[in-house]
């Protein structure tokens, strides 16, 4: 380290020299001469660039003139086709109308109009006797107004400013109910059936082949006036069948499934996108957001990603018609954590 | 006074009478005569801001023909618009206006895609400004607050982007709003409440598209717009800094003046950046909302990505393991009034990166400030090679920011280059901690090679290509001399020493001293020192000696 602390490796010619005086430096050659262009010297070369800006701004017009085309004489006839040309060409056209524009008059400064290079000197930002003049007069203002002599005055003034502003944030608090249960909850509840989403046609036990996947809306939610996507936003299942001998349940969750079918919230744990990429291989569930990983043969245990909870198992049965309904709600709350979730 | 000052001035044309009328009661006159022919140095790396600031205007004018179409209402309605795959669908009346703008109103779509374009440029290009900020060292003294001004418009570049992302309320938008919401309620305590005064309720209620749009058309722009006018009143007050080279030091200002060259160019640009906007909106879609369907809850499709500027934020959420080496990182805490629940895994991810980025963005230039002891006025820029240990912490900055933008596109690098879309998680996971440090080092070592490339051709010229064989058959590459204008660009830079830590009132080195004194070594500790005039005439004599002694061999072999 020590070699180093002069800056560069040993024998280099580049090696620092420290106490590097004003003499050592290079002076400052001051700007170099103005070199001129074609254009300063050449009439015709002059007279060219003259042509292309006005070249330019004729580009221009004709971009307007398309843009107008475009406009009116495209008839839109509820194809993708005729909105994606009228769309260009509204486009393109203003698209030269400004850069025929924009680089007709930067071809116009960089070509013809001077080049030279000025120089300006720059002003103190604050010089000693403003700073010197402003002090005197914030004194004299506070002087005038009295405010140290009087701290009664002071004071009250700084407790009225102090808790004037505290109406205007307690005004915010209608925008919206306090949380309460409703987390906790969802539409599920004994004996509602299992149906598809969006259709919502229930589903049978039977028809649930090994291997597949339902996705699953709660009966009733599509009649729901109010609520129905706040609802839908917590009810959501994803249904699959899988061989009973994959499952394994833990202690209390033996009759949560059918027949090797289960269900289970389609609300990631995580930030609560929907998890719908099913693996039917690797009985694997993945959230496309965050590729959080759940395995279903563990009871949707994550094993990758960055949720921490499993996902809430919904526990189901069949009614007397051979349907699929859930024995209760979640027994916990779906969806990402939140403080009170407990 | 004289005669001439007691007749008043009389103007003959209409022009010029109107225009004396107002120049009498603004003072048109002074203004001109102190601006008009202000002097702003020219250089390519300039034009980022004024990219911003063009794409903010554009912003501005195509939003505003949005708004008059556009109807932030979350009421259900059925679309029975010209979009025939999606007539009788359920959807919002957001949904459905936005719809409408697309395929109903003629330029809609144009306009649609103009907006969103510019707003992806407007938060590019101040970021890129910003780099060009930070690695020049335009951010020192004077310039500290508008460096932070600079920051603050940054934020809310990012805050109008993401609450426009969301109006339309389709299915893209609406997930990101939902992991949005899943976010506020890790917040500790607060964030279930939060959650709910947001969007009236459960998510997603009726409220959020309404809220967001007075955010997104009215608080955020003028915010942005008061940040604007501020960042600019700075910087007619500091004036504009420069490069290095001849002629240019920390007291003048070289360039053009504002008329005519300079407003032209800055005027030309303007429609320069129009036409490049509407270039992109006729030839490349962008949120074809009409392909993803109105936002519902359930359905969702793969390889999702958000708008590039909120990515980095995404990427970390995707990062983050949510167990580590076997321990969860959502704890349950019980407390006296029962357990609480603290959600780790999306709580860090989602504050960590984004406190570390902006903390060290806006203290940088207090931090450099303590460490140098520096405090005069620089006008003049640094070319980022001369100052080794900020460039050097920038990319270590950036390479930070590029990788957690990567992992937000973890899913699409596994299934583009057909690796396990675990593998390169786990070595983002990696590269998030070693990407820095490599960048680091590397960048540090990239930068004083090359300022003792500098020194090279200062002192001994540029390779010319031309190899001669000297009499005694040694083969040289003639260098040329470069000229004085040149020679003083590359040496014309100061290369600070490390300071040790000096003893206060009392004779005593603080603590903060000496921390202040290792920084110092971090940073100075490795430096080139500029070329001096004395090494010059050295390598001259150096090569005259060479030549002279060649001559003396030619001799002596005659």
């Amino acid at each position: 380290m020590g070699d180093h602390s002069d800056g560069i490796p040993a024998g280099s010619d580049a090696v620092a020299k420290a106490g590097l005086n004003e003499v050592e430096k290079f002076q400052d050659p001051g700007l170099p001469p103005h070199r001129l262009r074609l254009a300063d010297t050449d009439p015709r070369a002059a007279k060219r660039a003259e042509r292309q800006v006005a070249i330019l701004f004729g580009v221009s017009v004709v971009g307007t003139l398309l843009f107008f085309f475009g406009y009116f004489f495209i008839r839109l006839d509820d194809t993708i086709a005729t909105l994606r040309l009228q769309n260009m060409l509204l486009g393109l056209g203003t698209a030269f109308a400004m850069l025929g524009i924009g680089t007709g008059i930067v071809h116009w400064a960089r070509a013809l109009m001077p080049d030279h290079e000025v120089s300006e000197e720059r002003h103190e930002l604050r010089s000693e006797a403003d700073r010197e003049a402003a002090v005197k007069i914030v004194d004299d203002i506070v002087e005038e107004t009295g405010i140290k002599r009087r701290p009664l005055i002071r004071n009250t003034l700084l407790g009225a400013v102090a808790l004037a502003p505290f109406p205007a944030i307690v005004m915010f608090r209608d925008l919206g109910p306090l949380p309460a249960n409703a987390l906790k909850h969802t539409m599920w509840d004994k004996g509602i059936r299992l149906v598809r989403d969006p259709t919502g046609t229930p589903i049978k036990a039977s028809d649930v082949t090994l291997g597949s996947a339902f996705h699953v809306i709660p009966d009733g939610l599509n009649d729901l006036h109010e609520g129905k996507l706040e609802e839908k936003a917590k009810a959501v299942v994803l249904l699959m069948r899988l061989d009973p001998s994959q499952l394994n349940p833990s202690k209390g969750r033996e009759d949560w499934s059918y027949n090797g079918i289960v269900a289970y919230s389609k609300i990631c744990t995580h930030v609560g996108c929907p998890v719908a990429l099913y693996e039917q291989q690797t009985h694997h569930l993945l959230c496309p957001c965050h590729q959080s990983t759940f395995d279903l043969t563990q009871e949707c245990k994550v094993i990758f990603g960055p949720a921490n909870r499993p996902l809430p198992q919904l526990p189901i049965s069949i009614d007397s018609e051979g349907y699929l309904v859930a024995q209760s709600d979640f027994h916990e709350p779906v969806g990402p954590s939140f403080w009170e979730r407990g | 006074m004289s005669t001439a000052a007691e007749t008043p001035y009389k103007p003959v044309t209409t022009t010029g009478r109107i225009t004396d009328f107002v120049d009498q009661r603004v003072g048109g006159s002074g203004i001109l005569r102190e601006f008009g022919r202000k002097v702003f140095p020219d250089h390519w790396s300039f034009m980022f801001g004024e990219v911003a600031l063009y794409s903010f205007v554009i912003l501005l004018l195509s939003g505003t023909f949005l708004t008059f179409f556009y109807d932030p209402s979350m009421a259900e309605s059925v679309y029975n618009g010209s979009y025939v795959p999606l007539k009788g669908v359920d959807m919002s009346v957001a949904m459905n206006s936005t719809l409408n703008i697309s395929f109903d109103i003629r330029g809609g779509l144009f306009m649609r895609q103009v907006h969103h374009w510019s707003a992806l440029l407007f938060t590019a290009s101040i970021a890129v400004h910003m780099l060009r900020v930070f690695f020049t060292g335009a951010f020192r003294k004077p310039r500290e607050l508008n460096w932070v001004v600079g920051g603050v418009l940054l934020i809310l570049s990012l805050a109008d982007g993401f609450t426009g992302y969301s109006l339309p309320d389709d299915l893209l938008s609406g997930n990101g709003l939902r992991i949005i919401q899943g976010v506020i309620t890790s917040i500790p305590v607060i964030g279930t409440y939060i959650s709910f005064f947001l969007f009236g309720g459960e998510f997603p209620g009726t409220a959020i598209i309404g809220r967001l749009y007075v955010l997104h058309i009215l608080l955020v722009p003028a915010m942005i717009l008061l940040m604007i006018a501020i960042h600019l009143f700075m910087v007619v007050v500091h004036k504009h800094t420069q490069y290095p080279g001849p002629g240019r030091n920390d007291r003048n200002v070289v360039g053009y003046p504002l008329g005519p060259v300079y407003a032209a160019k800055a005027g030309g640009f303007f429609f320069i950046i129009f036409g490049v906007i509407a270039a992109m909106a006729a030839l490349f879609t962008i949120n074809p909302i009409w392909n993803y369907g109105p936002y519902d809850p359930s359905p969702i499709s793969a390889g999702t990505q958000p708008d590039w500027y909120i990515g980095w934020v995404d990427g970390a959420l995707r990062l983050m393991p949510g167990w580590l080496l076997g321990l969860p990182l959502e704890w349950n805490i019980p407390l006296p009034w029962g357990v609480n629940t603290l959600s780790l895994n999306v709580l860090i991810p989602a504050l960590v990166p984004a406190g570390i980025v902006f903390t060290v963005l806006f203290a940088y230039p207090w931090i450099e400030r303590w460490v140098t002891k520096d405090d005069r006025e620089h006008h003049v820029l640094d070319r980022p090679r001369n100052a080794p240990t900020r460039t050097a912490i920038g990319m270590a900055g950036f390479t930070f920011y590029c990788v957690l933008w990567a992992a937000a596109s973890s899913d699409l690098i596994a299934t583009h280059f057909h690796v396990s879309l675990n593998d390169v998680i786990y070595w983002l996971r990696a590269l998030i901690f070693i990407g820095p440090i490599v960048a680091f080092v590397v960048t540090k070592r990239i930068a004083l090679a090359l300022q003792r490339k500098d020194r090279e051709i200062a002192l001994h010229g540029r390779e010319t290509g031309r190899i001669v064989r000297l009499p005694h058959g040694e083969y040289q590459e003639v260098h040329a001399q470069v000229d004085d204008y040149k020679r003083f660009k590359l040496v014309g830079y100061e290369s600070p020493v490390p300071s040790a830590g000096v003893p206060n009132r009392n004779g005593i080195v603080t603590k903060a001293e000496k921390r202040r004194a290792l920084l110092s070594r971090f940073f100075f500790e490795d430096r080139v020192a500029p070329a001096t005039p004395g090494e010059l005439h050295a390598a001259h004599d150096h090569g005259h000696e060479q030549i002279e002694e060649s001559e003396k061999a030619k001799e002596v072999a005659h």
